[in-house]
């Protein structure tokens, strides 16, 4: 096995060629998430557990008796993985052990009913990463509305486009001071490896948000998964940030898109789930990004 | 060491002697002090296990399971909504196979609010695979306890034990209680399904109709199984500290013509019920059931039979006569009392006796005719 820790990573051929998803899962075409949970395993190596809440990722591992994740993966009830990581990194401490405890969970059960167990986890100081792969909808059951669904998307459950905003989850989680926090998107792969690294290298609570484009929720062609988490990024849709022990980095691509955003059309009108925005909406959803963007650059600056 | 106790400090002082090496709780009216006590033996020192001070009792559950598939013996307590709340979680840690053991103080759901004993609670998750043991005294509460992570753990089981007591009238209340120094009664934990990075296994994935059921059924044969264990356990037990229990404890039932089934409390107040009617010439007996899961097997031919559910299935009848009735045959005279607290002494009891009606239903201080 390859000492990755000690393999400095400044490009994608650095990154370990170790695989811990075998080939040919069932994950659509064109699926971010499981690109993401790629990049994940071979940041966080071999003496790592997954645990998993019902999500697109626990159909992606595959049906029983086979898996197609080469470390142990812990599948949990919808509301439960943040509280079922808790107990297993208590129980690693006290026997000893190093593992790291990755909960590896969809938007709908991190922001929605698994927030609860989120929150108390974070509170409590649980020494583990928690990683939400955000596709802004309940992917596995067919693209219903998440507490994490955009401002006039469409999923079958808002067939007329959400009339509500995303809950701004990361808020939610910096409210609970954790030592390491950060937002990724699958487009940005090398940016995933090095923040999971990092966070695995701090004690304590940490916590990754990665925005993970889905080709048959968002409604665009599979072969526009990169091209799509991109644009989020260059358009200031999703900002690239770090947050260590309080402060805040933007990180380079965000940087860029900050001083030179993309048309948010660009980004919306690629995408069949904001089919027929009315122009009103539009207008909120780029005061919405506007506002984000302004907010965390304020406080990068140390203004507020 | 002998001392005075109350049902939940004893239970508190099995765990202590347990060692676990996670404990995850919440607190419930009237478990509180079982956990409270905990705390406090984890923070002076007394005893070396991880406390999680979880945000709910879902929480709990699934703290439990993390720890004991991560590697080490694992308790929990709780009681009523509380359990409730974790349902969805018992069954996940029945169905892990994982030797969780938690005391459930038993206590009515609401509405309306009701903080006393009930059965209710227990049974609503009766088919969740856990078993279940019901006591009647501080000193059972502790023992029964202690042997729980045993036969938890036992490799035939492997399967969680919900130790329940009842509400005040047992967790509330002192008496004498001998603590032990248990040596190797309890071996260290080991689960042979633990997590082990060197062998990456799925826990619980996507499992498809036909390999499911082979899971379910696995459960079922060490329910089976668990019988034998629990008597082994129980034996041990009985040779090394000197109290002996059984899946039931009778009293005066040899040549008894009528029985009193019941659990808890209720079967500790029904002996007293036996004496007085003794004393009439009523040649009554109690079998008071300690294992609900699995059910033992009762031998009650030629007996009429007074069973006190302190609990119901609405729309049906009491969960403990219907039981008797499906597992012997025979017809009880099913009295439901004690629900939410009711007071039922043991001359209510003698009373459900001498006014027995086979095959009918009572509600105590409803409808009862006695």
């Amino acid at each position: 096995m390859t000492d990755i820790s000690r393999r400095s990573v400044t490009n994608l051929s650095a990154i370990p060629k170790e695989e811990y998803i075998y080939r040919c899962t069932s994950a659509c075409a064109g699926c971010s998430s499981s690109l993401c949970l790629r990049y994940v395993l071979k940041a966080a190596g071999p003496d790592s557990v997954l645990v998993v809440p019902a999500c697109c990722t626990s159909v992606i591992q595959g049906i029983y008796p086979a898996t197609a994740m080469n470390v142990p993966v812990y599948n949990v009830a919808f509301a439960a993985a943040a509280a079922c990581a808790s107990g297993m990194s208590e129980a690693f401490a006290a026997t000893g052990k190093e593992t790291n405890v990755i909960v590896y969970a969809g938007d709908g059960g991190t922001v929605d009913i698994g927030i609860q167990s989120l929150s108390g986890a974070f509170e409590r100081g649980t020494n583990f990463l928690y990683i939400c792969y955000d596709n802004e909808a309940y992917g596995n059951t067919g693209m219903q509305r998440s507490g994490s669904t955009p401002l006039g998307a469409r999923t079958t459950t808002t067939p007329g486009g959400k009339p509500t905003s995303k809950k701004d989850l990361d808020r939610i989680v910096e409210a609970h001071n954790p030592p390491y926090m950060a937002t990724a998107c699958s487009a940005y792969p090398l940016d995933l490896y090095k923040k999971v690294r990092k966070a695995l290298s701090i004690r304590g609570p940490k916590f990754i948000h990665i925005l993970a484009p889905c080709p048959p929720g968002w409604r665009y062609p599979t072969e526009k998964t990169v091209e799509m988490g991109k644009l989020a990024v260059k358009t200031g849709v999703w900002v690239l940030y770090e947050r260590e022990f309080g402060k805040l980095t933007i990180n380079g691509p965000s940087k860029a898109a900050m001083r030179k955003p993309e048309p948010l059309e660009d980004y919306i009108s690629g995408q069949g789930r904001f089919k027929n925005l009315s122009p009103e909406t539009l207008d909120l959803m780029r005061q919405q990004v506007e506002q984000n963007i302004q907010r965390l650059a304020r406080e990068e600056e140390g203004v507020c | 060491m002998l001392t005075i106790a109350t049902g939940n400090r004893a239970v508190a002082e099995a765990v202590k002697a347990a060692k676990p090496g996670v404990i995850a709780a919440y607190p419930i009216t009237p478990q509180t002090e079982i956990v409270e006590q905990i705390a406090d033996y984890v923070t002076t020192g007394n005893l070396e296990s991880r406390y999680i001070p979880v945000e709910s009792e879902h929480s709990a559950m699934a703290a439990c399971i993390g720890a004991s598939v991560g590697g080490v013996r694992t308790f929990t307590a709780t009681s009523s909504h509380g359990l409730l709340y974790m349902h969805e979680m018992i069954h996940w840690a029945a169905g892990g196979r994982l030797p969780i053991v938690m005391a459930n103080v038993n206590r009515a759901l609401g509405p309306g609010w009701n903080t006393w004993a009930e059965h209710t609670d227990a049974f609503s998750q009766r088919d969740t695979g856990w078993l279940q043991v019901y006591v009647g005294t501080v000193q059972e509460a502790y023992d029964a306890t202690l042997m729980a992570f045993r036969i938890a753990e036992d490799e035939r089981v492997l399967l969680p034990v919900m130790v329940n007591l009842d509400g005040f009238s047992l967790s509330h209340i002192t008496q004498s209680l001998e603590t032990e120094e248990i040596g190797d009664f309890l071996p260290p934990y080991h689960l042979p399904h633990a997590i082990d990075t060197e062998n990456p296994r799925g826990y619980g994935p996507m499992t498809g109709p036909d390999n499911y059921y082979r899971f379910r059924w696995d459960i079922e044969r060490s329910m089976r199984d668990a019988r034998g264990v629990i008597a082994e356990v129980e034996s041990e037990f009985a040779d090394r500290f000197g109290r002996s229990y059984g899946p039931t404890e009778e009293y005066r039932c040899e040549d008894a013509d009528v029985v009193v089934i019941a659990l808890g409390t209720f079967g500790k107040e029904a002996e007293v019920a036996v004496d007085r009617l003794r004393d009439e010439g009523i040649r009554a007996g109690s079998m008071r059931l300690r294992w609900f899961r699995p059910f033992p097997d009762l031998d009650l031919s030629g007996r009429e039979v007074v069973v006190i559910d302190r609990d119901y299935s609405f729309g049906f009848g009491g969960v403990v006569a219907h039981s008797i009735r499906a597992k012997t045959g025979i017809e009880p005279y099913s009295v439901i009392a004690g629900l939410g607290g009711q007071e039922v002494t043991y001359n209510d009891i003698a009373d459900f006796v001498r006014g027995r009606r086979p095959g009918e239903e009572t509600w105590f201080g409803v409808n009862d005719h006695v």
